[in-house]
């Protein structure tokens, strides 16, 4: 199976405190560090688990600057077979839909029976992969955690719902599918594991490359653009209760047995 | 010399004359003996390198020590003498042995220097030997059947138990001794009832008792027991010699080169393979351990030389716990793999399977702390860090890590500590409002320099409640007159538990970082609260300054009359140390912080049971507090039930990461308000005068 | 403003999720004098009965009754909406699980745009409808420009707007099932796998006691339970707990767990993430305990008390117990 995972380089929450720089309208970009989307990597994981299993390879594409080979190469180094990094300026700036128009434009390129996104990202937008899906006319799944494989025409997915239930479908391939977490336990990629594939050599292709009309992608082909970034004034919130613990425990007992939380 | 029987040389049986089974016993014997010990070697061969021919001289020290004196062996009191009783024995009776045989050809064969009075002397000594070492075997095969020691049990997931084993090769050298006792004690009557001069039989040996039980048995009778006596002596001398190499009696003949070949220096890990620079470890083509010859040959040496005695695993504070480690069964599991890859069958090599998933499992694997109570106890010098390392590093290459561990060995990578905070926020403990009043903590560069560096490492640095120790160990040094400054931002994790979980490339990188850094700061004397730092310094970085822990800067300090300490504010409460593993075993550092707590005055200190190199691991530091390990209960949690037991109320650690396992133990255990735990530099900062 | 609004309706044996009220409120904060037609597909009786009790709130309602949407398959949905809504409109989505696996897709189609995850809107600059939405898991607050020039698919975030209680009105049902043509997908549903049951039913529950990543390690879990027994309640989670398998998934609250109604809710060491608030429903009496005075916890809790849970909890255990 030909799989194609698409991934973003994102600052990681677990190593970043995301704060407000002092204007107040973007977040502070100093010190920022970043690596691949948490979901992204579980899509890699599956990707290459399932070609482990029935044959095939993966291959990873990112679209951004030159900063997003290394999380390109962190995926090769995990396991993936290819590389491609899409990458152009009139890419920057481009929503969800230019994202999507990019990635389309790839996937004609390759052959592929099966493209993973992860379910979100950064921005929660969780849109990539269900837009990327109805520009291809592959049927699409989201939320995806678990996925039965084998040589067939279909697949067999299991899609997170409300209530941790599992919705199960059948799906004709080629299809489209973004992963949740959660749906295997990714291996880990150690700084040698990158050196090893440091040297390989990840195609990167730009506009004219993928056929892409540069004004359908990019801040001019946007019809969504974020603004700014900000904090809001917050509500009124929780009457925190003050005091030493012994007062605040007789305040608090006082207040839950009013409400009945105590019987 | 004429005798009364007629000698195994000279005999004959059914017209066949004796001598050719003296001579075809022998033969046999160390044909087999020699197939067996080859196809051992052969994996020895197939290893990975190993370095162990350096200090020759201190090499021979450990050989003197650990194998001939039995120096570890009466840590377990009872067993340790029985085993010193049979060795030594064994010793005594090899000559007498090598005797044995060569007279079945030669009746008058006398080993060089065993004749005239010192072989009379020797008769009788070994004659000693002998009864000893059969009262020693009966001792401890009651011991083993009877009573049966808790750490000999083999759980039902290791296999069957090994008390036959044990108990056989008991039978087998209390057939030796008697047969040879008897092979003497009939010689001896025959020469008296012929009237002949008899030897002397020294009394209440075997043989004395022997010869009382024989005096009027008939020449015929002792004559057939003469001979009976000699072939069954010579037959089970080389069944046995046979037998050795295929269990752990193997270590009768591998412990004296395993102990020649033991580690010789603390606190280090092993390279990731030996004669392969730093330099050169991309071009490996793989790391660490995945199968078995990827060991190195002192490893699997180590395998063959398992006593199987259970001390390890009675030490091991993850086996104790509950956890799905047991050191004893690493080594057990190693050689039953050898044998059957190695099988003395066919003598046909297999194929070896990788380790994880056949012999060992990855929980296994990371259950380990690194603590060294193992090692510390081997009475043969068993090395376990260095293996459960490799097996790791080998986990890590094909990212085989928890997932538990990612996000900090992720964030290691990218912020240089393991909880993902922001490198120039790692001085934020120093710029404490309320600190910074009493104490101005210097960050050095290339315009400030100080004397010394405080090495501050990530815990300290980062949480919240190890911050406090950092604002003590800073006090401390102010109050000690000693001119100090750390690294602040330019400061990475020391990379101790990094390098020990087996992410050695990671390793490297914090420890280049920090050497510059290091470096660049120009200081004499590095200094360190914590263990674990000081451990990566010392003995993993090179070329940095003397690195000390701050225990040993407070004694010194005391000593000299720099610091000053008020009597013990609360003189009701019974302290006690707990030993921190990196302080105490791998650098053993036991007495400088004990002198620190005895130098409050009035202070009442006590012992726990386990205490100074027999110390309890609190559960681990670095990334293992990241680690989720199955386990019954915690080993934090058992050790503050050990002060308990003490009488303590009060423990003094040395280390942030005992404190946070030994602080979170005491809520686990019910145990808050009337047990607590403090750092020793904090408990010296709250009596500074 | 002159465009027309229409939120999708989902619903369940007969009854519009409560997300319908708050989609409709969304839509009044777009425009509020906009008319919305809600749609609500499906298959049998149970249709009619969504479509009168929406009907009483005002909207018209658009149906589409087919036994090919007997289970909402977003493939086949997004087919029937392509179908039926006319250019440049604007849907409200609920972005729920099917809402995730619907909007993107169907913004594509209608070749609209698409905003996704959205908690305020703050009126339109031109063409420009001007969003509130949030990253970084909740972190920061962006605004957002959205070109509704074309249509626009909006998904709102579930319990982000207060659904108007006193709406009432009599819409008008259009029956619109002819226009759905093709209800064929390459993506078949077989079946929902229910989440293995516990011990417990936590949404029956009165009181709950919530424990969330601030416990730290399983063991310290034991504390929570001593409380839960004191107070005569039960104890629920939040994903972290679960995730780390130190509690069963029955027993976890929020949009991936179960919706609870409790009267008295518990918060312990739990952040707060809109996913596990959105699993809590019926304006409980909200108690957070957090030492992170910042959690957003405290926005949404009645009363609040920054302390360590591991310090805290077992002395209110005692308190109480000495009251018992």
């Amino acid at each position: 199976m030909e799989i194609l995972v698409c991934v973003k380089r994102v600052p990681d929450p677990a190593e970043n405190e995301i704060e407000l720089n002092s204007a107040g309208n973007d977040i502070e970009q100093d010190d920022l560090v970043y690596s691949v989307n948490e979901w992204d990597n579980y899509a890699v994981e599956e990707a290459i688990q399932i070609v482990d299993k029935i044959g095939g390879s993966v291959t990873v594409a990112s679209v951004g600057d030159e900063d997003a080979e290394e999380v390109v190469r962190r995926e090769m180094a995990m396991g993936a077979d290819k590389g491609l990094l899409l990458s152009d300026d009139a890419f920057e700036n481009s929503d969800g839909k230019g994202i999507a128009t990019i990635l389309k434009a790839a996937v004609e390129k390759g052959n592929y029976d099966v493209i993973f996104t992860g379910a979100l990202a950064d921005d929660g937008a969780a849109q990539i992969g269900g837009m990327l899906a109805a520009m291809l006319d592959w049927p699409y799944a989201s939320l995806v955690n678990v996925i039965e494989a084998d040589d067939s025409k279909t697949i067999k997915v299991g899609r997170e719902i409300e209530g941790g239930n599992q919705e199960m479908n059948d799906i004709d391939l080629p299809c489209v599918l973004s992963i949740q977490t959660g749906i295997n336990e990714p291996r880990y990629v150690g700084i040698r594991g990158i050196r090893k594939v440091a040297s390989v050599e990840i195609p990167q292709l730009g506009a004219s490359d993928l056929g892409i009309d540069p004004d359908t992608v990019g801040a001019k082909g946007a019809k969504v653009k974020r603004v700014d970034y900000f904090m809001p004034e917050l509500g009124e919130g929780a009457e925190i209760l003050e005091g030493s613990t012994d007062e605040i425990i007789a305040e608090l007992v006082e207040r839950l047995k009013a409400k009945g939380g105590i019987k | 010399m004429t005798t009364a029987l007629i000698s195994p040389a000279q005999a004959w049986v059914f017209f066949i004359p004796t001598w050719i089974f003296s001579l075809l016993i022998p033969v046999i014997g160390m044909a087999v003996f020699t197939y067996i010990i080859v196809l051992r070697l052969a994996p020895l061969f197939r290893a990975a390198p190993d370095q162990r021919t350096d200090q020759p001289l201190k090499r021979i020290g450990n050989v003197l020590k650990l194998w001939l004196v039995q120096y570890r062996q009466p840590r377990y009191m009872l067993a340790g003498v029985l085993h010193i009783m049979i060795f030594a024995g064994f010793l005594i009776l090899a000559m007498r042995s090598m005797s044995m045989v060569l007279i079945g050809l030669s009746e008058d064969f006398v080993l060089p220097g065993l004749g005239g009075e010192f072989g009379h002397f020797y008769t009788i000594f070994k004659d000693y030997a002998a009864t000893m070492v059969l009262a020693a075997c009966i001792i401890a095969a009651i011991r083993r059947v009877f009573i049966k020691p808790a750490r000999y049990a083999v759980p039902a997931k290791y296999g069957h138990d090994h008390t036959a084993e044990a108990v056989f090769v008991l039978g087998l050298i209390s057939i030796l001794m008697l047969s040879e006792s008897l092979f003497e004690a009939t010689a001896m009557v025959a020469e008296t009832q012929t009237g002949s001069q008899a030897a002397f039989a020294a009394p209440l040996t075997l043989v004395w008792f022997f010869k009382l039980m024989l005096l009027n048995a008939s020449i015929s009778a002792l004559q057939s027991m003469h001979l009976i006596a000699y072939y069954v002596h010579d037959l089970t001398f080389f069944f046995f010699l046979c037998f050795l190499p295929l269990g752990k009696h193997f270590h009768v003949i591998t412990s004296v080169l395993n102990v020649y070949f033991m580690r010789m220096q603390k606190g280090t890990i092993k390279p990731v393979r030996w004669g392969v620079s730093d330099e050169q470890l991309d071009d490996l083509e793989s790391f660490g351990v995945k199968k078995l010859e990827d060991f190195t040959w002192k490893h699997l040496l180590d395998f063959y030389s398992c006593a199987d005695c259970g001390r390890c695993s009675d030490q091991c504070p993850a086996n104790a716990a509950g956890r799905p480690l047991s050191p004893r069964f690493i080594s057990i599991k190693g050689r039953d793999l050898i044998f059957k890859t190695y099988p003395l069958k066919t003598g046909k090599i297999h194929n070896s399977e990788p380790l994880i998933g056949s012999i060992y499992e990855e929980d296994e694997i990371w259950s380990c702390t690194t603590c060294g109570a193992c090692e510390q106890e081997c009475p043969l010098g068993i090395e376990y860090i260095d293996k459960i390392v490799d097996l790791r590093r080998g986990l890590v290459e094909d990212g085989d890590v928890p997932q538990s561990l990612q996000k900090p060995l992720r964030a290691l990578e990218k912020r240089g500590n393991p909880y993902g905070k922001m490198e120039r926020k790692r001085a934020d403990w120093s710029k404490a409002k309320e600190f910074k009043k009493d104490c101005q903590v210097k960050v050095l560069d290339k315009k400030t320099s100080a004397d010394t560096l405080y090495f501050v490492d990530s815990i300290t640095s980062y949480d919240d409640r190890m911050q406090q120790i950092g604002q003590a160990t800073a006090r401390v040094l102010q109050a000690a007159g000693i001119d100090f400054g750390i690294l602040g931002k330019a400061e990475k994790d020391s990379g101790n538990e990094i390098r020990r979980f087996g992410e050695e490339m990671l390793f490297q990188e914090m420890r280049t970082q920090n050497t510059e850094a290091i470096l660049k700061a120009n200081a004499n004397l590095i200094i360190t609260a914590d263990p674990h730092a000081l451990n990566a310094l010392k003995n993993d970085y090179q070329g940095l300054p003397p690195v000390k822990h701050i225990s040993e800067i407070i004694a010194q300090s005391l000593a000299n009359g720099s610091l000053q300490l008020k009597p013990v504010e609360d003189t009701g409460k019974v302290y006690t140390y707990h030993d921190p593993c990196y302080l105490g075993r791998h650098n053993d550092l036991y007495d400088a912080p004990r002198m620190v707590i005895d130098a409050l005055e009035g202070v009442q200190r006590v012992e726990m049971a386990k205490f100074r190199d027999r110390s309890f691991c609190c559960g681990g530091g670095g990334l293992m507090l990241f680690y989720e390990p199955e386990e019954d209960e915690r080993m934090g949690v058992l050790r503050v039930r050990m002060a308990d037991d003490a009488g303590a109320d009060v423990i003094v650690t040395a280390c942030p990461f005992c404190l946070a396992n030994i602080e979170d133990a005491i809520k686990v255990a019910g145990m808050e308000g009337r047990m607590e735990v403090i750092d020793l530099a904090e408990l010296v900062d709250r009596h500074l005068v | 403003m002159s465009k027309e609004l229409y939120i999708y309706v989902t619903h369940k044996d007969g009854a519009p999720d409560d997300s319908a009220s708050e989609l409709i409120a969304a839509a009044g904060k777009i425009d509020p004098d906009a008319s919305v037609t809600a749609i609500v597909a499906g298959s049998g009786d149970n249709v009619d009965t969504v479509c009168q009790t929406i009907v009483a709130s005002g909207s018209t309602v658009f149906k589409i009754v087919n036994e090919a949407l007997a289970y909402p398959n977003a493939e086949i949905i997004r087919k029937v909406l392509v179908n039926i809504l006319p250019t440049d409109a604007i849907i409200l989505i609920s972005h729920d699980t099917f809402g995730m696996d619907l909007g993107p897709g169907l913004s594509i189609k209608l070749d609209a745009a698409f905003v996704s995850d959205v908690i305020d809107f703050e009126g339109a600059e031109g063409d420009n409808l001007k969003i509130i939405r949030q990253e970084f898991s909740g972190q920061v607050y962006t605004h957002v420009l959205c070109d509704i020039s074309a249509g626009a698919v909006i998904n709102i975030r579930p319990g982000a707007f207060k659904a108007d209680e006193n709406l009432t009105g009599k819409g008008k049902v259009i029956d619109k099932s002819g226009d759905a043509s093709d209800l064929t997908s390459g993506r078949r549903f077989l079946e929902v796998v229910e989440a293995e049951a516990g011990e417990v039913d936590i949404t029956a529950e009165d009181v709950l006691i919530s424990v969330g990543r601030g416990i730290e390690d399983e063991d310290n879990m034991e504390i929570i339970f001593d409380l839960a027994k004191v107070m005569g309640g039960e104890v629920s989670c939040s994903r972290p707990i679960v995730d780390a398998k130190w509690l069963e998934k029955s027993r976890q609250v929020g949009t991936s767990g179960q919706t609870v109604k409790p009267k008295v809710y518990l918060a312990l060491g739990i952040s707060g993430s809109f996913q596990h608030l959105g699993g809590l429903k019926g304006a409980p009496f909200v108690v957070a305990v957090n030492k992170n005075a910042n959690a957003p916890i405290f926005q949404a809790a009645d009363v609040g008390v920054v302390a360590d849970i591991l310090d805290f909890i077992p002395e209110l255990t005692e308190k109480i117990s000495e009251i018992n």
